[in-house]
C-alpha cells in the first residue's frame, strides 16, 4: 500500500513537470515580448485591475490552504471536516473564476479582446483605450492582451478541470471512500490544485504589478 | 518510509507567510526601484512563495529522493529552454557583418 500511494505521488509529479513545460513555453514567451516591447506591457500591465488580481490571489492562496487542510483531516481520518475541506477549496475555486470573468467582461467592454476573437467585437482602434506610456504603440499593447489571454485562459481551465476534480473528491468523500490507509486521490489532486495555485503566484506579478512604479493609471 | 503528516501549526505558517508575501510583492510594485529591480523583487518573492508552497503544501521537503529527482528536472529543463532561447534572441545584431 506504501509503495502504492509513493508510486501515485511520483506519477503526479511526472504529470506536473510536463504540465511546467506547457506553462514554461509562455512564460518564455511572455519574458521575450516584454523585453521587445517594455514601454506597451508596462502600460498594458497598469490597465488591468489590481484589485480584483489581489482579491483573487489571496482567494487562490486561502484554496491552497483549505486543500492541504483537506489532505490532513484525511490523513488523520477525520471524514466531516474532510468533506468541509474540499467544499470551502471547490467553493474559493468557483470565487476565483467568477472574479475572473468580472475582469474578463471589463476587457470585452472596453474592447481590449486582442484581434478579433469576438467577432464584431476585435481590439480596440482608439489610441485613449489605454494610457500609453512613451514608446508604447496600441499594435504592440494587443500583442500583451494576446499573452495575457493565453496565459490566464489557460490557467482558468485548468482551474475548471481542477472544480471537476474537487466535485469528484466531494462524492466520493460523502461516500467515506478515503481513510489514512487508502487516499491517493484527495493527495494526488491536492497536488494538481497546488501546482495551478504556484502558476497564479508567478502570473499575478508579472501580469498585474510590472509596470506601476512606472506611474500611469 | 511511513507517510508524514504535516501539522496544522506548519500549514497556517505557510499560509500566513504566502499572504504576507503578496501584500509585500504588491507594496514593492508601488516603488520605483532602480537598475529594473522591480522586477527581480518581484520574481525573487514569487520564487519564495512557490517554494514554501512545493515543500510544505506538496510534501516535498517530506517526499522520496525521486521526486525530488523529478522536480530538479523540471527546472533544469526550464532553465535550458530559457538560457537557450536568450541565448539566440538577445544576441541577434551583435555581428557586425549585417546578416
Amino acid at each position: 500500500m506504501e509503495q502504492q500511494r509513493e508510486a501515485g505521488t511520483l506519477g503526479m509529479w511526472i504529470f506536473l513537470v510536463t504540465e511546467i513545460m506547457f506553462f514554461g513555453g509562455m512564460f518564455l514567451a511572455y519574458t521575450l515580448y516584454r523585453t521587445f516591447f517594455p514601454a506597451a506591457f508596462a502600460s498594458a500591465s497598469n490597465h488591468l485591475d489590481i484589485t480584483l488580481g489581489a482579491v483573487n490571489t489571496g482567494v487562490l492562496i486561502l484554496s491552497s490552504f483549505t486543500m492541504a487542510m483537506a489532505v490532513y483531516f484525511t490523513q488523520v481520518g477525520k471524514q466531516r471536516p474532510q468533506v468541509l475541506c474540499l467544499v470551502l477549496t471547490l467553493v474559493l475555486g468557483l470565487t476565483f473564476l467568477g472574479i475572473k470573468a468580472v475582469e474578463y467582461h471589463e476587457k470585452y467592454t472596453d474592447r481590449l479582446i486582442p484581434g478579433n476573437l469576438i467577432p464584431g467585437a476585435s481590439f480596440t482602434t482608439d489610441p485613449h483605450a489605454v494610457h500609453l506610456l512613451p514608446g508604447a504603440t496600441l499594435k504592440q499593447v494587443e500583442m500583451f492582451y494576446w499573452i495575457y489571454f493565453a496565459m490566464t485562459g489557460m490557467h482558468a481551465l485548468h482551474m475548471i478541470i481542477g472544480a471537476g476534480l474537487l466535485t469528484y473528491l466531494i462524492i466520493f468523500s460523502l461516500r467515506g471512500r478515503f481513510d489514512p490507509e487508502y487516499h491517493s486521490p484527495v493527495e494526488v489532486i491536492g497536488l494538481y490544485w497546488h501546482f495551478v495555485d504556484i502558476v497564479w503566484i508567478f502570473l499575478f506579478p508579472l501580469l498585474y504589478l510590472l509596470g506601476r512604479h512606472l506611474g500611469g493609471h | 518510509m511511513s507517510e508524514h503528516i504535516v501539522s496544522v501549526r506548519v500549514y497556517i505558517t505557510i499560509f500566513l507567510v504566502l499572504l504576507v508575501g503578496t501584500a509585500l510583492t504588491v507594496g514593492a510594485a508601488f516603488v520605483d526601484f532602480p537598475y529594473g529591480l522591480n522586477t527581480i523583487i518581484a520574481m525573487t518573492i514569487a520564487v519564495t512563495k512557490a517554494t514554501f508552497v512545493v515543500l510544505y503544501f506538496m510534501h516535498v521537503r517530506y517526499s522520496a529522493r525521486l521526486v525530488w529527482v523529478i522536480v530538479g528536472s523540471a527546472l533544469f529543463w526550464m532553465a535550458i529552454m530559457f538560457a537557450f532561447t536568450f541565448a539566440d534572441y538577445f544576441t541577434r545584431g551583435n555581428l557586425s557583418t549585417g546578416i
